[in-house]
């Protein structure tokens, strides 16, 4: 153990992530938490791509590539099919991107969710489809530019909110659903144990930067994380039965434009977007807390 | 009604296999370390092995040695600069690769 974190490693050097790639941290803190006993169901996507080069893998745990929408229902075959078999201790997993959680494969983990199915989801949430070349996804934040709206004199950068999937997944009475970042390694740990151990859907939104394309410097990739939770742009928060509880409590959070400043998607921003972005942030945060604060099931 | 020349019962079809790779880890072999612009090294006089270059690297190029001392391993390294940027004490420079 180094820090409170296992050190064996589920994840192979010598995947094709670019350099800095917040989602191969990720990664591979997750499976330092989930241990060796699992099935990946892994939907296409950056991750899937950089890590399966055929015939090479980085994963030395059992993994499957599925198509872009079915990493829920796949997930929920393969831990039906563990339980015909009696094999009930060995946990899926699925794996997404953000295009695949809240776009493309959404209505599959929605039905997942519905079903009650013994999985567990972990979504590698960078805002766009950065695979592809950085097109817009759902949830790629308020005003940043992207391939497929770049930010023009007509177009000052996506002009609609992120989806709550969290929030959405939570209300299907799902009875773990959290959010975290690569910015605090130990809270992935801790929040991937406690899904593991919950029978039941589980979701985790690991927010990860990505400095291709969000257009920052590769060593900076974790400071930016890390200011995307103190400036209360990413809350990180566990719902647990319907149970909100702020995990990382920023009580005194740094203007938004810290964190605006030091990518290249929102250099267009005008003092008035940020003045908006940073009304949209506080909007979210009283609503979180009062969520919070009220504990009534959500 | 004439039968269908290339109709199979059921338990004559054949699956072909899809893509399977045997071999787990297997992209050790792939060296990303010839990707490095900038590398990493570490000032071990400076070092006080707190394992945050460990765990914040993403190409799990930070390893622990047996004298409890943390080196970088240029195989695979990218030069990312994560390690030095996250470095409580700055014991970690980066320096222009020359090759």
């Amino acid at each position: 153990m180094i820090r409170g974190l296992p050190e064996e490693e589920y994840f192979a050097p010598g995947h094709r992530a670019c350099a800095g790639c917040g989602g191969a941290l990720a990664l591979r803190h997750v499976l330092k938490a989930t241990g060796k006993n699992i099935v990946v169901v892994q939907a296409t996507g950056c991750m899937e791509v950089v890590s399966s080069p055929y015939p090479e893998t980085s994963w030395r745990v059992p993994w499957l590539h599925v198509a872009f929408e079915t990493a829920a229902p796949t997930a929920s075959g393969v831990a039906r099919a563990l339980k015909t078999q009696g094999k009930e201790d060995v946990k899926v997993v699925a794996f997404g991107g953000d295009g695949a959680t809240f776009d493309i494969g959404f209505g599959g983990i929605s039905g997942t969710f519905e079903r009650n199915e013994n999985i567990m989801y972990v979504c590698n949430e960078n805002g766009a489809y950065m695979n592809t070349g950085m097109q817009r996804s759902s949830a790629t934040p308020f005003g940043a530019s992207a391939s497929t709206m770049p930010a023009g004199k007509k177009i000052p950068g996506k002009k609609e909110l992120k989806k709550p999937v969290a929030l959405i997944l939570a209300a299907h009475n799902a009875p773990y659903v959290a959010t975290a970042s690569v910015c605090d390694l130990n809270d992935i740990n801790r929040k991937v144990k406690k899904a593991m151990a919950i029978k039941g859907p589980t979701y985790i939104e690991i927010n990860s930067p990505c400095p291709t394309g969000w257009y920052c410097d590769s060593a900076k990739a974790i400071e930016v994380a890390r200011l995307a939770m103190q400036t209360r742009i990413a809350p990180m928060y566990e719902i647990e039965n319907g149970k909100v509880t702020i995990t990382h409590d920023i009580t005194e959070p740094k203007p938004v434009e810290e964190y605006l400043k030091a990518q290249g998607r929102f250099k267009h921003l005008s003092p008035e977007q940020i003045k908006e972005i940073q009304g949209q942030v506080d909007k979210e945060w009283a609503k979180l807390k009062k969520l919070q604060d009220a504990g009534c099931e959500l | 009604m004439a039968k269908k020349e290339n109709s199979k019962p059921a338990e004559k079809m054949v699956f072909n296999v899809g893509a399977v790779i045997y071999e787990p880890g297997s992209t050790i072999k792939n060296k990303t370390g010839g990707w490095r612009a900038m590398k990493p090294k570490i000032d071990q006089a400076k070092c006080i092995k707190c394992g945050i270059c460990w765990a914040n690297c993403p190409d799990m190029s930070v390893k622990k040695n047996e004298k409890g001392e943390f080196e970088i391993d240029y195989d695979y390294c990218k030069g990312c600069g994560i390690c030095a940027n996250e470095c409580p004490v700055k014991a970690i420079l980066m320096e222009i690769e020359k090759k």
